[in-house]
């Protein structure tokens, strides 16, 4: 094998290893809208980042941050956010997206950010992938019971001596972060895919919320494995490659539950 | 020592007024029932007194570490998440699974550890609901219409639990509901609200008391109207009645 693959495979497992749970939570709290918005926004992470020279990641970084209150404060108002969610998304995007021809650098390939480029993931960005999906995982695993809790009832939650809304606080930082981080493999795109493909997956198959989200884990591991197979054998793209054999895989789960 | 007091209490939603100028307060083995039409604001109170609603203004105090056990009107569950019963009952505070089976025999839903909640029939979630509130040893139990979709050998049966688990463990019981009949009796003090409390005190003076007969109607008198008053108004919100007759300990 050569190297260029080896890194894709440890970029695409490594992030598996933060979406499965983050993508679990966001399934069981209906939050996938909430994925789109913050990962749409990476495109106009992008562009500043461009524009201002700075490193990719911290661009992204910062927009999603900005972009994953701004939805959670928005839901915690209560109202019925699906339209205004779909607003910012599109408006993220696109708004990213003109910024990003005004930069005018030659050689930004766009569809790189938008679909990812996993096989050109050097080892500096193996560093940033695995650095944030061990955040993640650490982050929520240390706040799992009370995430649990909170998710399944937030009065429930309260009466117990946890506050859901501090809860949800890492909730929104794990998503601008896994956004930041997942660019480079499946593009802003289809990041909201990564987090719910392999969970959707698992639901039928577990019987615990932690057996759902490692579960989610392992589906996205192989999901990586196929969508990579799939490149080197017929030259597909890698990120949509990864998607559909995550789908694949939820067909099947749905198959066997028949 | 009271375990939640409220002083002057008033909640608005938007530009309506849910609760307006409440005082309560529940002592440690205390049974306090608060009834109302739909409504009237006892959710709402409920939510305040746990600390999930912060009043626009008036003051709620919680005895510091009050152990609270809570038993929510619904519990929407949400089917995307697997769950056992059992891990259920272990959220948030995890629990041996002698405990669990020994808690669940205890409320009359023996060997449903492993089944998952979202599949447990009606009369049997309120009772693992009820176990994971107890489970956490409490010192009050807070119940939201706990009844609610139940049948009447049901409804019965419920309570009837509710008052052996207070006698065997001594915590204070404040629950909520409609079910007036049969949680009246079991009850040391009675609070009727409509917004504000029409009318508080012992369950034969409440079911007296005409604040009471002007919410609910007139069928219960003679059942329990041991004695009457001589308030001859409505209740309306002008307070005039409040705190009246309170003989809760």
């Amino acid at each position: 094998m050569d190297n260029n693959l080896v890194y894709a495979l440890l970029a695409a497992i490594g992030l598996s290893f933060a979406t499965g749970p983050l993508g679990s939570l966001i399934v069981w709290r209906r939050m996938a809208y909430f994925g789109d918005a913050t990962s749409h926004a990476a495109i106009l992470g992008v562009a500043l980042s461009i524009g201002f020279g700075l490193p990719i990641f911290l661009g992204i970084l910062g927009v999603a941050l900005v972009m994953a209150f701004a939805v959670t404060n928005l839901n915690n108002r209560g109202h019925s956010i699906d339209s205004t969610l779909g607003v910012l998304a599109y408006f993220a995007l696109s708004l990213g997206l003109v910024a990003i021809s005004l930069t005018d650098q030659p050689g930004v390939e766009l569809h790189d950010f938008l679909f990812g480029d996993v096989m050109a993931v050097t080892a500096q960005d193996l560093l940033i992938i695995w650095g944030g999906a061990i955040s993640i995982l650490a982050g929520l695993i240390w706040r799992w019971v009370p995430l649990l809790i909170s998710t399944l009832n937030a009065d429930l939650a309260v009466a117990s001596g946890i506050n859901p809304k501090r809860e949800q606080l890492v909730l929104t930082l794990a998503l601008a972060v896994v956004v930041a981080v997942s660019i480079k493999v499946v593009g802003a795109l289809l990041i909201g895919a990564m987090l719910l493909i392999p969970a959707a997956a698992a639901r039928g198959l577990s019987r615990t919320p932690e057996g759902m989200a490692a579960l989610a884990i392992v589906i996205g591991v192989i999901a990586s494995f196929g969508g990579l197979f799939s490149a080197v054998t017929w030259d597909t793209p890698a990120g949509p490659g990864i998607v559909v054999a995550a789908a694949i895989l939820f067909f099947l789960g749905g198959l066997s539950k028949r | 020592m009271s375990l939640i007091s409220a002083k002057g209490v008033s909640l608005t939603y938007g530009a309506q007024h849910v609760l307006r100028d409440v005082d309560f307060e529940i002592r440690a083995g205390e049974i306090v029932t608060v009834i109302g039409p739909n409504g009237s604001g006892k959710s709402t109170l409920m939510r305040a007194l746990l600390g999930v609603k912060a009043p626009q203004s008036g003051e709620i105090t919680r005895k510091p570490g009050l152990r609270i056990g809570y038993v929510p009107q619904r519990l929407a569950i949400e089917t995307a998440m697997p769950l056992t019963v059992a891990r259920f009952l272990s959220l948030p505070v995890k629990h041996t699974a002698n405990a669990i089976k020994t808690m669940l025999e205890r409320v009359g839903a023996q060997g449903v550890e492993t089944r998952q909640l979202a599949s447990v029939s009606g009369g049997q979630f309120q009772r693992v609901v009820l176990a994971r509130a107890l489970l956490g040893n409490p010192e009050i139990l807070i119940l939201d219409e706990p009844t609610q979709g139940l049948d009447q050998p049901g409804i019965a049966g419920f309570y009837g639990l509710i008052e052996d688990i207070r006698r065997d463990i001594g915590c204070a019981v404040l629950m909520v509901s409609h079910d007036l009949h049969v949680v009246m009796s079991a009850s040391d003090r009675v609070i009727c609200l409509n917004g504000h409390i029409c009318c508080e005190g012992t369950p034969t003076v409440v079911s007296a008391a005409p604040e009471y007969h002007a919410l609910f109607g007139h069928g219960t008198r003679g059942t329990m109207a041991l004695y009457q008053h001589e308030h001859g108004e409505q209740c309306d919100h002008n307070h005039a009645h409040e705190g009246i007759e309170n003989h809760g300990q």
